[in-house]
């Protein structure tokens, strides 16, 4: 039995590596799924058994208290056993390699295990030397897909669609995953997807890559159905990428006049954690138009959902 | 010395950068250097006590000559020896080359250019010869002793991998080595602009993700050095570069009549930024990979001449250096062994000509050094090779000389085999 209780389409996908590399099927199937884990997280009962005694490694080489709850909640309430490891703390300052941490942790034999790594690329390295599944729970400035896909189930929910909407997705694109992730994702499933930000902090050859780009906010905002809002590094903000935080919120700070210019029904997400007043401002945030709780709650959703579909390529289980 | 005995190869395919010519016939080698070469040579008669080499129609063609190679020795001996580069060396049938000076110690004092000469000549088939740092360790600060290191037998001066990147050490540099002749090679890279990359920069390290290195890091660097070597008169030698935007600000100072010459990477002939495909880390190279208009733009600039050399820009990394995720992990690839081949396929796509090829690979960095060797001159040194340039093979990297298997050709499909090197009039390696 899954959690969709429909006939299951197989996830073709042995690793959730990126977003890059799904169908709009295979995203389709993934959003599906999280809907009814949404239902399963709020009954009383929360707890599934599809995973049960199955083991679940979060490998964190880079810190994220929120993330790495989400992937933990995920997984116990599908019934893993749960185990959370925060690498930067341990193996890699006794000079131990990504490749190393990979092997042993395979030795000891998870079924999933969940990466975030500092470096792009290094959680599919990582994936190339274990026998389970590996979520890419976000790899430096590649991918994060966990991210996209619970922001598109939130944009789902709240507007009943995807296709034709505008999404301007704001701030520091060029340091972003989640950004990567969304253009990916949002393309695939027919929005109109806009990115606004100073070129400093926008990648080059941006505009090949599915998305029309904006340098002020007021024109890239008009009519936009999602603002999308980024987090800015503080070490970005002082002259390396902008002069300063003061003149970042001015132009490109999402505050009630900026937002102003989109659709009046639009509504504004961030991936957390907020920098409030550098690129939200506070009243937008906790605002009517806000998703950012949503959102959290979508993270646990389509995190069962990606872990529920993975695991049927685990041995034993029903793909196999 | 062992006296030299005679050696008359018959039957060979004569491929000489400098006439041009290629044609069937035999050559004659008499006390280490070439005697006369031709189709019109008497192959029935060779000179009493003669090894006589049936080529059996394959390529006979000078050694190749490479200007850039890093070796471990001394310092780092568990990526390479002057040993096992000499060995990879014969094998890719590369009879000269310059070893980088980024050793520890650094080749920056005449003692450690003496050890490298003397070393070689006990370990090594080849010749392998030093090029001695541009600055004292390297540093990019002060000047090296380029009288008594060119003395020692340093052949130019370079900090290898690195750029100096004050303009003021350059102009010295550049005014102090005019007094004594003394050549310049520079790595074309503005620090400041490409310390933060690992690849092109572009749309592909956008998607992936990764740092990227534009190609004003190289145009910007060399456009600095050619006004310095304006000013100065200095000769100097771009190591490598790798866009089109750097062909023509060499074109223009090449018309102008600036002493300078240039070089390629064979990686960036060969590949592009595409082949690192999902982060390989054997293509993690500097300068980067660049976009395919580059490598071709590469290729017609070989062939026009505009460049001058080929470099295999040898860069053994051990396993633990490249076992890391892309951002990680360290610069460089073998290429030794494999630069012929690879260089092959330009002659087998059309691209090149044999003697065009060997231009770049052997005669004109033999021209740099100021030897004789390169082409096939009578009284010049026998470095010759002999191969098949249609043999086909699949690159087992296990099967290489170095110590090190970090090539980007890793189970690729190459044409063209050495089978045998000669340095010297003297056969190093046989196959």
């Amino acid at each position: 039995m899954t959690i969709s209780g429909r006939e299951p389409r197989l996830f073709p996908h042995r690793h959730l590596l990126g977003i890059e590399g799904l169908s709009p099927d295979d995203i389709l199937q993934l959003l599906d799924m999280a809907e009814e884990a949404v239902e399963v997280s709020r009954q009383v009962e929360k707890k599934k058994t599809t995973l049960r005694g199955r083991t679940q490694i979060n490998l964190f080489f880079e810190a994220s208290t929120r993330t790495q709850a989400s992937f933990e909640l995920a997984g116990k309430r599908l019934g893993a056993d749960v185990m959370n490891m925060s690498v930067a703390s341990s193996s890699i300052k006794k000079g131990e390699t990504l490749i190393d941490t990979a092997m042993t942790l395979n030795a000891m034999r998870p079924d999933l295990i969940v990466v975030r790594h500092h470096a792009a690329g290094a959680v599919g390295l990582l994936a190339r030397k274990v026998d389970c599944s590996v979520i890419n729970a976000g790899d430096g400035a590649h991918e994060h897909p966990t991210q996209a896909l619970l922001d598109a189930l939130t944009i789902r929910r709240a507007k009943g669609r995807i296709r034709g909407l505008v999404v301007a997705i704001c701030g520091d694109i060029l340091h972003s995953r989640v950004a990567r992730s969304n253009l990916i994702l949002l393309n695939a499933l027919g929005a109109d997807v806009r990115v606004i930000g100073p070129t400093t902090l926008l990648p080059p050859g941006i505009e090949n890559m599915g998305a029309r780009v904006f340098t002020r906010m007021r024109d890239g905002l008009k009519d936009a159905d999602i603002v999308m809002m980024l987090r800015l590094q503080r070490e970005r903000m002082n002259g390396s990428f902008v002069p300063s935080v003061k003149e970042y919120f001015h132009y490109f700070g999402l505050d009630r006049e900026k937002l102003s210019v989109a659709k009046p029904d639009a509504l504004v997400m961030h991936p957390g954690p907020m920098n409030r007043g550098v690129e939200i401002a506070s009243d937008i945030a906790d605002g009517a138009q806000s998703l950012i709780r949503e959102q959290v709650e979508m993270g646990v959703a389509v995190r069962m959902a990606v872990l529920e579909a993975l695991s049927r390529h685990l041995p034993n289980g029903e793909g196999r | 010395m062992v006296s030299h005995r005679p050696v008359l190869i018959i039957n060979a395919h004569l491929v000489d950068p400098e006439t041009g010519r290629e044609e069937a016939g035999a050559l004659a080698v008499e006390n280490g250097v070439i005697r006369e070469w031709g189709h019109a040579i008497d192959a029935s008669a060779p000179p009493e006590g003669a090894l006589v080499i049936d080529a059996k129609g394959r390529v006979l063609a000078p050694g190749l000559v490479d200007l850039r190679a890093f070796v471990g020795e001394p310092g780092a001996e568990h990526r390479e020896s002057l040993a096992s580069a000499s060995r990879a060396a014969a094998a890719g049938g590369v009879t000269t080359v310059v070893c980088m000076p980024d050793t520890n110690p650094p080749i920056d004092d005449p003692a450690v250019v003496d050890y490298i000469i003397r070393r070689a000549r006990d370990t090594a088939g080849v010749r392998l010869i030093p090029s001695a740092a541009l600055t004292k360790g390297l540093h990019g600060k002060e000047m090296t002793e380029f009288g008594l290191l060119g003395a020692a037998g340093a052949v130019f001066f370079t900090d290898g991998a690195r750029s100096v990147s004050n303009a003021q050490v350059m102009r010295r540099a550049l005014t102090y080595a005019r007094d004594f002749d003394a050549l310049i090679v520079h790595h074309v890279e503005e620090p400041s602009l490409s310390q933060d990359g690992v690849m092109n920069e572009g749309e592909l390290s956008s998607r992936l993700g990764l740092p990227g290195i534009p190609k004003e890091a190289e145009t910007i660097m060399l456009e600095r050095d050619l006004a310095l070597v304006r000013l100065t008169g200095a000769r100097y030698h771009a190591a490598m570069i790798s866009c089109a935007e750097s062909l023509s600000i060499i074109a223009r100072a090449k018309d102008e009549g600036l002493p300078i010459t240039c070089g390629v990477s064979i990686n960036n002939l060969a590949l592009n930024e595409n082949d690192i495909g999902s982060y390989r880390t054997f293509l993690k190279l500097s300068p980067p990979l660049r976009g395919e208009d580059d490598r071709k733009a590469m290729i017609e600039g070989v062939a026009s001449g505009l460049i001058d050399v080929i470099v295999s820009d040898h860069n053994p990394q051990d396993v633990e250096a490249k076992r890391q995720p892309f951002i990680e992990c360290a610069d460089g690839a073998i290429g030794l062994e494999t630069m012929l081949s690879v260089a092959l396929r330009l002659v087998h796509n059309g691209d090149l000509k044999l003697p065009q090829l060997f231009r770049a690979l052997a005669m004109k960095p033999a021209d740099i050094l100021g030897l004789q060797q390169g082409r096939l001159r009578k009284g010049a040194p026998a470095d010759l090779i002999l191969f098949d340039p249609d043999e086909p093979f699949v690159l087992d990297p296990e099967s290489l000389h170095s110590r090190c298997k970090n090539t980007p050709f890793d189970g690729s499909r190459l044409q063209g085999r050495v089978h045998m090197t000669m340095v010297d009039g003297r056969i190093v390696q046989e196959s």
